[in-house]
């Protein structure tokens, strides 16, 4: 008998089935993972597990754990269940953890919900946990909020509450997705490590994770499963065309051609960039240090780096929006200084932006028409509405957005048609200019790669210069002509394309490419994941800023900061980059 | 912590100047003055009052006159209840109306927080309809026709309580005029909790706690009653002010010798001095109750820092 047997479940809001006649089962110590895009029911199917579904959900057909029936339990019987012989660790935890409560205290709850210690017991076995899942001097974060811990200690701590009363099985849903990917691999290399003979059940949108770590996986497709088997094998025969279609949009780190290297003059150039946040008193926070930058007329400039990295931060004193401590920025052969508000017109025009959270981009009163028109009557104010209109049209068109586009909200756009809008409103104005903040982040694989392609052909018809900023290196891969890697507000190497990925010159570089990981479980091979997580830019380390983290580190490291010097055409910010081979296991 | 609690104090100097000088303006706007009477004072007699109080003088020189006194912690004496100084009235009407507003006030809280819960975790069932009709009906009827509603129907109908102040004794005086300064407050403080559970029981940390196997009573103790509570805690600005301002009105009906009673009785009779003490006191009260509501509220929220 198997640990879970899921047989025939459905869930329907209002009649509408998001889950849809499901059937699979997970044997014990176990790993299986589960992948579908957005709206696949594979977080549904999380949530009936342990019977969390809303009132308004309908859940028929049957979940047994261990031989117990999990549809229509009591709330008490549940009660008993949940936690205790399954767990649970959920996406976004600055949500999932409560903020108002020290984050021993919400780990020791579990214990003393289910009466497994109490009074100091009950907090040695929590320390002892926050030890395990590796929160560093866990006696003081007993005491601390969630806060006032990073993202990746955030999902140890969710880790460590799932885990402590010992479950039989462990869900995981999403449990890397807003992470870093340094810290990915550090929580995923973890969950392997403490779960011991606990089965896992992994969910997540990202084929990689699972072809790394799962021995059976499952493929959802609008609430129905549609292919199951064992990892290797579905993913050197996929079952179902869907599982085929999610392997072909699944950006691949190891493999692709590189886009050739453009040749054209350079139009935009960043020279010495400095970015000083107040930080409250006389704290300075010095997000961007000394940086240079060229951008040509064509090209594609991937930033890439960590959070906290500076990425977002120099493109953005770029564009004026915030100030830019210090620093030279030439377009066009003009500087460009100065807030935006200051800047002339046909500047404002040649720099166009695309958010990440393409809902949270655009108006909600506002109808698509309006929206994409909107810069027109700033920019072009002398047109006629038809011919406003007319040009709404031919931009939409580009973007691949029919007319019926035009009268809808933005509610009734789904997340690929709004960033499709934004995207509009960026271009209608013939841009020499485009910044991607994390702009295909939020997408699923098929609708990032029709975006990624519209991006190219564009950038192939017009000539239009694209700044990428990136967490995502597979990403960045198929689509740069350059990238720009950043760490702690530094440039720590600036290359070809081809360059960074094939002969990265920066350990932070080559461990960076190695946490990606790459949906193929022939080539997936782990390395111990880069150990600590990104310093205080407030009381940054000395020397080098990456050498507490660095395993090449030297004397010198610690003691002088690395200019930036070329290394074999690239640009690169090491005392060591001559004299250490870093040749990536993905090449 | 201490930089923001003195910060804000600094702050609220300006907001008080201003209440002191609009209640000083008003006052003295108001027609007539605290010796006008039915019976008419021979002219030099009525000169020499007003020479005594200084009331012969331009308004400028009494506003001087009076803040002077005021730095020196003087509200001055009261017009009309002569031999006795404001701050002596203060002190004699304040305990009975503080223990009112605290009696009022702690009632709202129990009760308001209690029945929104209870309605927030039936959402949509026939008690949280019926809880919501009654916080409806308290929100919409004002408290000087509440209170002699139930004078009548407790006290002269059925004669449970006391209908006044003077002449009932032990603790039964008080249910009646705690109960109509409480009531808006409870209801207002129902809906405001069962809004604000509502949607701390949407948030995900909330599913968290059920998929730990938290009991429902657990989950709302432990997760989700404090931050719940943060709504309700801003809201208790307004609601001590609500409560002062009823007290006015409670303490006239039932007859309460309390400050209330003598802020009436000294609008009434023009008694500029004892109108502007009592404005003074009760807006500094309110600035400090406010300062104590947001220095609570980053007790509640770990994510708010005073700086």
């Amino acid at each position: 008998m198997s640990l879970l047997e899921v047989s025939g479940l459905s869930i329907r809001y209002a009649g509408a089935a998001v889950v849809n006649d499901i059937s699979f089962t997970v044997d014990e110590g176990e790993s299986v993972g589960i992948v579908g895009e957005s709206g696949s029911g594979k977080s549904q199917t999380a949530l009936a597990l342990l019977g969390l579904l809303p009132k308004q959900a309908d859940v028929s057909g049957s979940v047994k754990l261990g031989g117990e029936e999990i549809i229509g339990a009591t709330e008490q019987a549940l009660n008993k269940l949940r936690a205790r012989r399954v767990g649970i660790v959920f996406q976004d935890t600055m949500q999932a953890l409560n903020p108002y409560m020290q984050i021993g205290k919400q780990v020791r709850q579990v214990l003393l919900q289910h009466q497994l210690a109490a009074g100091d017991a009950a907090d040695r076995r929590v320390m002892e946990m926050l030890r395990r899942v590796g929160l560093p001097d866990p006696e003081r974060q007993f005491r601390a909020y969630p806060h006032q811990l990073s993202g990746g200690m955030r999902q140890r701590v969710m880790l460590a509450s799932a885990l402590i009363a010992e479950p039989d099985l462990l869900i995981a849903d999403e449990p890397t997705t807003a992470l870093d990917v340094t810290v990915q691999a550090q929580i995923l290399e973890l969950l392997e490590d403490i779960r011991d003979n606990t089965a896992l059940l992994l969910i997540t949108h990202d084929l990689g994770i699972v072809a790394g770590r799962c021995e059976r996986m499952l493929v959802f497709e609008k609430g129905r499963l549609v292919d199951a088997g064992p990892t290797t094998s579905l993913f050197a025969s996929p079952g179902h065309a869907h599982t085929r279609a999610l392997l072909d949009v699944a950006p691949r780190i190891d493999r692709g051609t590189f886009p050739a290297p453009i040749k054209a003059s350079t139009i935009l150039s960043v020279e010495a960039a400095e970015v000083v946040y107040e930080a409250g008193g006389s704290a300075q926070l010095r997000a961007v240090i000394d940086v240079d930058l060229s951008l040509r007329k064509g090209e594609t400039l991937a930033v890439v780096g960590e959070s906290g990295s500076g990425k977002s931060s120099l493109v953005r004193a770029i564009l004026g929006l915030i100030p830019m401590h210090s620093g030279r920025v030439v377009y066009a052969g003009e500087a460009l200084d100065g807030p935006v508000e200051t800047r002339s017109i046909a500047q404002k025009r040649d720099f166009q932006l695309v958010y990440q959270d393409p809902v949270a981009a655009l108006n909600p009163q506002m109808r698509v028409q309006s929206i994409v028109g909107e810069p027109l009557s700033v920019h072009e104010p002398s047109l006629s509405s038809q011919e406003r209109i007319a040009r709404v049209i031919t931009t939409l068109q580009k973007v691949g957005l029919d007319d019926n586009y035009l009268r809808r909200y933005p509610h009734q756009l789904s997340g690929g048609q709004a960033q499709r809008v934004a995207i509009a409103r960026a271009l209608i104005l013939e841009p020499s200019v485009l910044v991607c903040d994390e702009a295909v982040a939020a997408l699923d694989g098929s609708v990032r790669a029709q975006v990624l392609a519209l991006l190219r052909t564009e950038q192939n018809k017009t000539g239009l210069s694209i700044i990428f900023i990136s967490h995502d290196l597979a990403v960045v891969r198929s689509i740069s002509h350059r990238v720009l890697v950043m760490y702690m507000g530094h440039l720590v190497e600036f290359a070809d394309c081809e360059k960074i990925f094939a002969a990265p010159r920066h350990p932070y570089t080559r461990a960076l490419l190695d946490a990606v990981p790459v949906p193929d479980p022939v080539v997936s091979v782990r390395v111990a994941p880069l150990k600590g997580e990104v310093g205080s830019l407030l009381s940054p380390p000395s020397g080098c800023v990456f050498h507490p983290r660095c395993g090449y580190a030297k004397e010198i490291c610690s003691e002088r900061a690395p200019e930036p010097r070329d290394v074999g055409g690239s640009r690169v910010a090491c005392h060591r980059a001559d004299d250490i081979e870093l040749t990536p296991q993905h090449p | 912590m201490l930089r923001y609690t003195l910060l804000r104090l600094l702050g609220a100097i300006p907001t008080l100047l201003l209440v002191i000088v609009l209640a000083f303006l008003m006052v003295h706007a108001a027609p007539g003055g605290p010796f006008d009477d039915e019976r008419v004072l021979p002219a030099d007699v009525e000169a020499n009052i007003a020479k005594a109080y200084h009331l012969d003088e331009s308004l400028p020189k009494q506003f001087v006159r009076y803040m002077s006194g005021l730095l020196r912690g003087d509200l001055g004496p009261s017009y009309r209840y002569r031999d006795h100084t404001v701050s002596e009235l203060i002190r004699s009407g304040f305990p009975l109306s503080l223990q009112l507003g605290a009696m009022a006030i702690t009632l709202a809280l129990l009760a308001g927080v209690s029945a929104g819960t209870v309605a927030a975790l039936r959402q949509d069932s026939l008690l949280d309809r019926v809880i919501m009709s009654f916080a409806m009906t308290g929100i919409s009827i004002p408290v000087f026709v509440i209170a002699p509603v139930l004078v009548l129907l407790l006290a002269v109908k059925v004669h449970w309580l006391p209908a006044g102040w003077s002449g009932s004794a032990g603790a039964a005086k008080f249910v009646l005029p705690v109960f109509t300064l409480a009531l808006p407050q409870i209801a207002y403080i129902a809906r405001l909790t069962r809004a604000s559970m509502i949607d701390v029981l949407g948030r995900d940390f909330i599913r968290t706690a059920r998929a730990q196997g938290l009991s429902t009573s657990t989950l709302v103790r432990v997760h989700a009653l404090k931050p719940a509570m943060l709504p309700v805690l801003s809201y208790m600005g307004p609601a001590i002010a609500a409560i002062l301002t009823g007290s006015v009105v409670v303490e006239e009906v039932f007859g309460i010798p309390g400050l209330g009673q003598f802020f009436v009785r000294g609008a009434l009779n023009r008694d500029y001095t004892l109108v502007l003490g009592i404005v003074i006191f009760y807006a500094t009260l309110i600035v400090f109750l406010n300062l104590l509501v947001d220095i609570l509220y980053g007790v509640i929220d770990p994510r708010v820092r005073y700086k």
